[in-house]
């Protein structure tokens, strides 16, 4: 049977198809619905971790059993993984052991476009890159042969436009293993002593060559000779972009990134009379082909290093002119970046911060957003629990200087991922941080996955939550510096995060009620929109200030209002309310001054009925 | 032109149903018989950013981004959306867009005016235009959200594919309580060409 399906689907899959029993990932675009997809298949224990090397460690062990098990993750998250991985190609695995990493070429929700082929010369690893969802559901099955036939970790390499396009695929069968899985003792190989690592180096050279070889006959590393004027190294998606503006010429489409086929690359040189790589991102190939002493006459020196690329990218890089339009608008086209939703339990948070100029350790969620005007509450974004990490040393070098100045915010799933350690960091070196989790009970960001704190495992059954007070005073915040606080509440809020931050101890503050606005488990009824008063709006714009998508400034309402005391007044415009998108969570009402914004009700509600878990 | 792969480009608001009619499109193609590739960026844009998606169906289907100038239908959600791609497109793109407008944030500041020429610019520019009042149309059946469906009724006129083959597949993406509001969309947008 042939499905559409997207990269990442059928990378699940391929998964399942292979016998995988256990799967684990942490949240992250583009590679987030490789897990959700897998929860579908009752054969496979599909989890969610608490961060990308509790992933690939569970996954591991899952493997140590003789169990096939499969770790996937977005590209950075192969930073955190990469503890593990690196010893991992030591020791070799029992079952086979597969990490997929999904890179973010053009960063489209990323802090940066690293090339996660690096990892696989990096961790001696062999890498595979499909170019299809075809192939990344055929690629996935390989990569458990491969890992069980030489004994390694595999990583599958996707992209957003691999992981995220939807093109055809034949379906096929599972097959279960026909093996009992226990665990053996074999610490010469899994007990990396320095007495027993050494030696496991020289296995993974060896291999390496192996692997090599095997990369000569790889069916997936193939030649398509047409027109030899001009021969294109290519892999992934690139290969796709390729084939489609240069269709006549002959192509090297390699199935497998690391390690490279030599005698296969020199051959196909020796066949073609120019030599053209073309790859996103790092000149990865070519610094190889590069170093086989192979002349490459077309490679980064035109086509580009940043940014994904694309048919038109490739064909204005190759021929050296940019593409002309053949329609134009003529006048500017107002911009759409994304924005915290109308409800958002965090705008309150942001808008405080602002009020009290407090410098904003930021870091990876949808709060990032508050970045830009006009909250612009948010001012560092590094990495995943970076936050509260540069926090401890920006008040440790500041001291009583950083009273009142400094805070820094993260999501309830970032801090569990990693912010926990750095606040035992916090509280273990004296350091007057305040640090601000923001729990909307899910992990929003990447479109609602459970998490430890959410009391929901990934495939939908009840569980354990983690108590965020309990365990700030267990790292050894003391008990009067642990506050809960209403994030739609904005006196609560500024008078909580006032409080704290003016304290010579460390503090910890986390959002109580104030589940993510889109999730659906948790709001039993959203609250009626609010409207304008259209006689007392000054047009002072305060509520703005905001930056929900349901308010807007209507200039068409200039003219005269109101005062309380009767005088009549002039405006420039006045604020608008679409009750489209209000849910009346009720911020707007508490920012106007004039009493202008108005609900159904004379008490307007603040904050949604929720549902507890 | 001998061409033989046809190129929709899909846009919109995040959470207008940009992904969901993309992904009717594809699997119709699909069961019509031919080779169809999509893509689209998920994530960020859901918080109601530019969300495009580009659909490319054909005999042999190589790459799933649409080449610039190469665009057979433009598909908006959103009024102001169908300016965002015009790089992409060429006089004889077909246009279909809803005529509702949401404002974006700069509009919402005051700071930037939504642009008021879009009808005299498409009529200008392109031989076939249809705006539709998808969104008017959608909340007058009950709800708002099955606007991107009355879109798919009109695109689904002009493609020439069986009609029977695009309710299939729209009824496979929706859940059964949607599914008389979403046939009678899709109705409405083909009686709309």
């Amino acid at each position: 049977m042939k499905k559409v399906l997207l990269g990442n689907e059928a990378i699940a899959r391929g998964a399942w198809e292979a016998g995988v029993v256990f799967a684990s990932a942490y949240p992250g675009t583009p590679s987030s619905e490789i897990l959700e997809s897998l929860t579908q298949y009752k054969e496979i224990q599909a989890e969610w971790a608490t961060n990308e090397k509790d992933a690939l460690m569970a996954a591991a062990g899952a493997a140590l059993t003789g169990a096939r098990a499969m770790a996937s993750m977005k590209h950075v998250g192969v930073n955190v993984a990469a503890d593990p991985l690196m010893t991992l190609s030591y020791t070799g695995i029992e079952g086979g052991l597969v990490l997929v990493t999904a890179d973010d070429p053009s960063l489209y929700s990323s802090q940066n476009e690293q090339d996660n082929r690096n990892y696989a010369r990096f961790a001696k690893v062999p890498m595979l890159e499909p170019s299809d969802s075809q192939e990344a559901k055929d690629f996935t099955k390989l990569a458990f042969e491969l890992s069980e036939r030489f004994d390694t970790p595999v990583m599958l390499r996707t992209v957003t436009r691999i992981s995220h396009s939807r093109t055809v695929v034949e379906l096929g069968e599972r097959e279960e293993l026909k093996r009992p899985f226990d665990l053996k003792q074999n610490e010469r190989k899994y007990t990396m002593i320095p007495a027993f690592a050494g030696p496991r180096h020289r296995v993974v050279e060896e291999r390496l060559k192996k692997l090599k070889e095997f990369a000569e006959g790889f069916e997936h590393n193939r030649m398509e000779m047409a027109d030899t004027s001009v021969g294109i190294v290519t892999s992934g998606i690139a290969y796709q972009y390729a084939k489609e503006v240069f269709p006549d010429y002959s192509f090297l489409k390699l199935g497998m990134v690391w390690p490279l086929p030599e005698k296969m690359i020199r051959e196909f040189a020796s066949k073609v009379k120019e030599l053209w790589v073309i790859e996103e991102l790092d000149p990865f190939l070519e610094e190889n082909l590069r170093a086989m002493s192979l002349k490459v006459h077309l490679g980064k020196d035109r086509i580009p290093l940043c940014g994904e690329l694309s048919p038109t990218v490739i064909a204005e890089a190759v021929h050296g002119k940019p593409y002309r339009p053949t329609v134009k608008y003529p006048n500017p086209i107002p911009p759409r970046p994304p924005n915290l939703c109308a409800g958002c339990p965090h705008r309150g948070v942001f808008y405080a911060l602002k009020k009290l100029k407090l410098f904003v350790f930021g870091d990876i969620g949808c709060y990032t957003l508050a970045t830009l005007p006009p909250l612009k509450a948010l001012h560092t974004c590094i990495c995943m629990g970076s936050s509260v990490g540069m926090l401890e040393g920006a008040t440790q070098v500041l001291g009583k200087e950083a009273l009142g100045k400094a805070v820094c915010v993260l999501g309830e799933s970032t801090f569990l991922h990693a912010g926990v350690t750095p606040l035992m960091n916090i509280a273990y070196n004296k350091s007057n941080g305040t640090v601000i989790v923001l729990n909307n009970w899910t992990t929003a960001m990447t479109g609602a996955q459970e998490h430890p704190g959410s009391g929901y495992t990934a495939k939908g059954e009840e569980t354990f939550a983690v108590d965020y007070v309990q365990l700030a005073k267990a790292l050894g915040v003391k008990e009067e510096n642990v506050r809960e606080v209403n994030p739609y509440k904005l006196d609560e809020l500024l008078e909580v995060i006032k409080e704290e931050t003016s304290k010579e101890e460390a503090s910890f503050i986390v959002t109580k009620d104030g589940p993510c606005a889109l999730l659906r488990r948790a709001i039993k009824a959203y609250n009626p929109p609010l409207h304008v008063d259209q006689e007392v709006c000054t047009g002072c714009r305060q509520c703005l200030e905001l930056g929900c998508p349901a308010l807007s400034w209507d200039p068409t309402k200039a003219g005269e209002y109101k005062t309380a005391d009767g005088k009549v007044k002039k405006r420039k415009g006045a604020a608008a309310i679409n009750d489209l998108l209000c849910n009346g969570c009720g911020l707007c009402y508490q920012v106007c001054k004039f009493d202008a914004i108005k609900g159904e009700t004379e008490e307007v509600p603040i904050g949604f009925q929720l549902r507890r878990p | 032109m001998g061409k033989d792969i046809t190129n929709i480009l899909v846009c919109g608001v995040g959470g207008q149903g940009v992904i969901l009619a993309s992904d009717v499109m594809a699997d119709t193609f699909l069961e019509a018989g031919y080779d169809v590739k999509k893509s689209e960026v998920h994530g960020m844009a859901q918080r109601g950013g530019a969300v495009v998606s580009h659909v490319r169906y054909g005999r042999k289907v190589y790459s799933p981004l649409i080449r610039m100038g190469e665009v057979d239908y433009l598909f908006s959600t959103e009024k102001l959306e169908v300016l965002r791609w015009m790089e992409y497109c060429t006089p004889s793109t077909v246009v279909i867009t809803d005529t509702v407008q949401i404002n974006p944030p700069a509009v919402n500041l005051g700071e930037m005016e939504y642009p008021a020429d879009i009808d005299d610019f498409l009529k200008g520019n392109f031989e076939k235009v249809y705006t539709v009042d998808a969104t008017e149309i959608a909340k007058e059946l009950g709800n708002a959200r099955a606007a991107n469906v009355v879109l798919l009724g009109v695109l689904s006129k002009l493609l020439g594919i069986e009609e029977a083959l695009w309710k299939k597949c729209l009824l496979e993406r929706l859940p059964k309580k949607l599914h008389e509001l979403n046939l009678r969309a899709f109705e409405k947008g083909r009686l709309a060409v």
